[in-house]
C-alpha cells in the first residue's frame, strides 16, 4: 500500500528537475497526478513512462489563472477533485538589488511567487469541498536566509513562506494543511544553470541533495501522516541553514 | 515491500508513557527494533507485552545519568545490535515563572530535557559512527521556537535542545549522521494535561488552536519515523514543527 493511495495531486513545473522527481514519487506511493508546464519538456518522457490513468501532461502557465481554472477542471474530470497541490514551478533571477530592471524583478515574482498564490486559490475550493487537503509550496533555504546575485528570486521565496503561514491559517479549519518544503541545493538542471551556487565540496554533506530526497519530503506531507502539520517549512538542506 | 526502517535499531528514551509509548510503537510497526527506557517503568512492561521482545525492550534508566546510557548502548547491542537510531524524547515541563522558579527546579529541567538530550547524542555517536551513519531526532517544542509565559525553564531547555541539534548536525555532518528535531505543539498526553491543569495561560483550549484540536501523539511519531527513515536523507539541522499551524500565527 502506497502513502498516497487515493490522492489527487496537480504538480505545477513538470517540464524538467524536481518537478518530475515529484510526479514519479507520487505516482510511486499510489497518487494519481496532473503535472503541467509551460513547455511540457521532460514531462513526455514522463507521459510515456507512466500510464495514463496515472499520469496526464497538461500545458499552463502558472502566472495565468484561466490556466489554473483549466488545468483543475481537466483534474476534476478524468481523476476527480485535486486533494494535494504541489507549486513546484520556480525561475531563477541571476541579479542583484542596484541593477535588476523593473521587469527581470517581476518576471520572477510572476512566476515564483503568483504561480503560487493563483495555484492556491485555485484548488482551495475544490480541495474544501472534498474534505480536506494538502498543498505543498517548493520554497528554498533563499526563503529563510539570503544570498548575493539572487535578489528577486530570495524576494519571491520569502513571499512563498509567508504565503505559506497566512494560508495555513485561513485554511485550517477546512481541513486544508499548507506546508513549504526548502530545498537546499538540489541536482536540478535549475541549479546547473546557476554560476554563482557554490561547489558541493563545501557543503556539510559534501554533496547537493538529488532531487528524489526533495521529493521524498513531498511524498510525506502529501500523505496523511503529516496530519498534524500546517504553516511549517521542512528544510531539506544537509544542515546548510544551521550555519 | 520492504518495511520503511527495516534494519534500524533505535534507542528511544522517556518511553514510559505519553509520546514515547508512541514512538516505540510506530517505530516496530515499520520494522525497527527498539530499546525504550524511562525512569518511571509506567507503561513500559505492557509495551514490551505488546509489541514482544524480538523486536522491543524495556529498561530503567536515567537520562541525566551518563552512566546509564551506556547501559542502555551497551543493552541496545546485546539485544539487537549497535544503535542507528536515537529518539531523545524524554522531557519534564513544570509550570513556573521566572521570578518565582528556585535555582534547584531550574537546574532540575535543564539536567532531564537539555543534559539528558546532550548525554544521549554523545552515548550513541561512536555506534552511529560505527554503522556509517544514522539518525538522531531530538524532541523539541514549540517551545523552542516562541515563548509560553509560566513555563520558563522548559522554554529554556527546550531553545537549547535547537541549538545543539544545529552544532550537532554540522559536527556530524560528515559522518552521515543526520541530527534533527520535532517540535510538536499541544500534544494529548499525561504531560500536557497536567500543564493545563497547573495554568491556564500554557494551554489554551483546543477549540481555539488553528485546526481546533490538540495534536494525538501518533501525529508526532509519524514525523519521528519519517525522520529515522532513508525517505529524509538529506535533512539534517532542521526542525519539523507538527503544530497544526500554532506558530504560524
Amino acid at each position: 500500500m502506497g502513502s498516497v493511495d487515493g490522492k489527487i495531486a496537480i504538480v505545477s513545473g513538470v517540464g524538467s528537475g524536481m518537478g518530475t522527481a515529484h510526479v514519479r514519487a507520487l505516482v510511486a506511493q499510489g497518487a494519481r497526478v496532473v503535472g503541467f508546464d509551460v513547455k511540457v519538456g521532460d514531462g513526455a518522457t514522463l507521459a510515456e513512462e507512466l500510464a495514463d490513468d496515472r499520469f496526464i501532461l497538461l500545458e499552463g502557465d502558472v502566472r495565468s489563472a484561466a490556466d489554473w481554472k483549466r488545468i483543475v477542471e481537466v483534474c476534476e474530470t478524468r481523476f476527480g477533485a485535486p486533494s494535494v497541490l504541489v507549486n513546484n514551478a520556480g525561475i531563477l533571477g541571476l541579479n542583484r538589488v542596484e541593477t535588476v530592471t523593473e521587469t527581470d524583478y517581476r518576471t520572477v515574482i510572476d512566476v515564483n511567487q503568483i504561480g503560487t498564490f493563483l495555484g492556491m486559490r485555485a484548488v482551495a475550493g475544490p480541495m474544501r469541498r472534498q474534505g480536506g487537503g494538502s498543498i505543498i509550496n517548493i520554497c528554498s533555504t533563499s526563503g529563510l536566509v539570503a544570498f548575493e546575485n539572487n535578489f528577486s528570486y530570495v524576494a519571491s521565496k520569502w513571499a512563498v513562506r509567508g504565503m505559506t503561514k497566512a494560508a495555513a491559517l485561513e485554511l485550517a479549519r477546512d481541513g486544508i494543511r499548507v506546508n513549504a518544503v526548502c530545498p537546499g541545493e538540489t541536482d536540478t538542471p535549475l541549479i546547473r544553470a546557476d554560476p554563482t551556487v557554490s561547489p558541493p565540496t563545501g557543503l556539510p554533506f559534501g554533496r547537493w541533495a538529488r532531487a528524489e530526497e526533495i521529493a521524498s519530503a513531498v511524498v510525506f506531507l502529501a500523505s496523511d501522516e503529516s496530519s498534524y502539520m500546517t504553516g511549517s517549512d521542512v528544510v531539506v538542506d544537509g544542515a546548510y541553514t544551521a550555519r | 515491500m520492504t518495511a520503511r526502517l527495516d534494519g534500524k535499531i533505535a534507542i528511544v528514551s522517556g518511553g514510559g508513557r505519553g509520546m514515547g509509548v508512541a514512538h516505540a510503537r510506530a517505530l516496530v510497526r515499520e520494522g525497527a527494533r527498539v530499546v525504550s527506557f524511562d525512569i518511571h517503568a509506567g507503561e513500559g512492561p505492557a509495551l514490551m507485552d505488546e509489541l514482544g521482545e524480538e523486536r522491543f525492550s524495556f529498561l530503567s534508566g536515567d537520562v541525566t545519568g551518563a552512566a546509564d546510557w551506556d547501559t542502555v548502548v551497551a543493552h541496545c547491542r546485546e539485544r539487537f545490535g549497535g544503535p542507528n537510531v536515537l529518539v531523545n524524547n524524554a522531557g519534564i515541563s513544570p509550570v513556573h515563572a521566572l521570578e518565582s522558579v528556585s535555582e534547584a527546579e531550574y537546574r532540575k529541567v535543564v539536567d532531564i530535557n537539555q543534559v539528558g538530550t546532550f548525554l544521549g547524542m554523545r552515548a550513541v555517536v561512536p555506534w552511529l559512527r560505527e554503522a556509517r551513519g544514522g539518525s538522531i531526532v531530538n524532541i523539541a517544542s514549540t517551545a523552542a521556537h516562541v515563548g509560553f509565559a509560566d513555563l520558563f525553564s522548559y522554554v529554556a531547555s527546550k531553545w537549547a535542545v535547537r541549538g545543539m541539534t544545529k552544532a550537532a548536525a554540522l559536527e556530524l555532518a560528515r559522518f552521515g549522521i543526520r541530527v534533527n528535531t520535532v517540535c510538536p505543539g499541544d500534544t494529548d498526553t499525561p504531560m500536557l494535561r497536567a500543564v493545563a491543569g497547573a495554568s491556564g495561560d500554557a494551554v489554551p483550549p483546543p477549540e481555539e488552536l488553528p485546526m481546533g484540536r490538540w495534536a494525538r501523539p501518533e501525529e508526532i511519531s509519524a514525523v519521528v519515523v519519517f525522520l529515522a527513515s532513508d525517505e529524509s536523507s538529506y535533512i539534517s539541522g532542521s526542525d519539523l514543527v507538527v503544530d497544526g499551524a500554532f506558530t504560524a500565527q
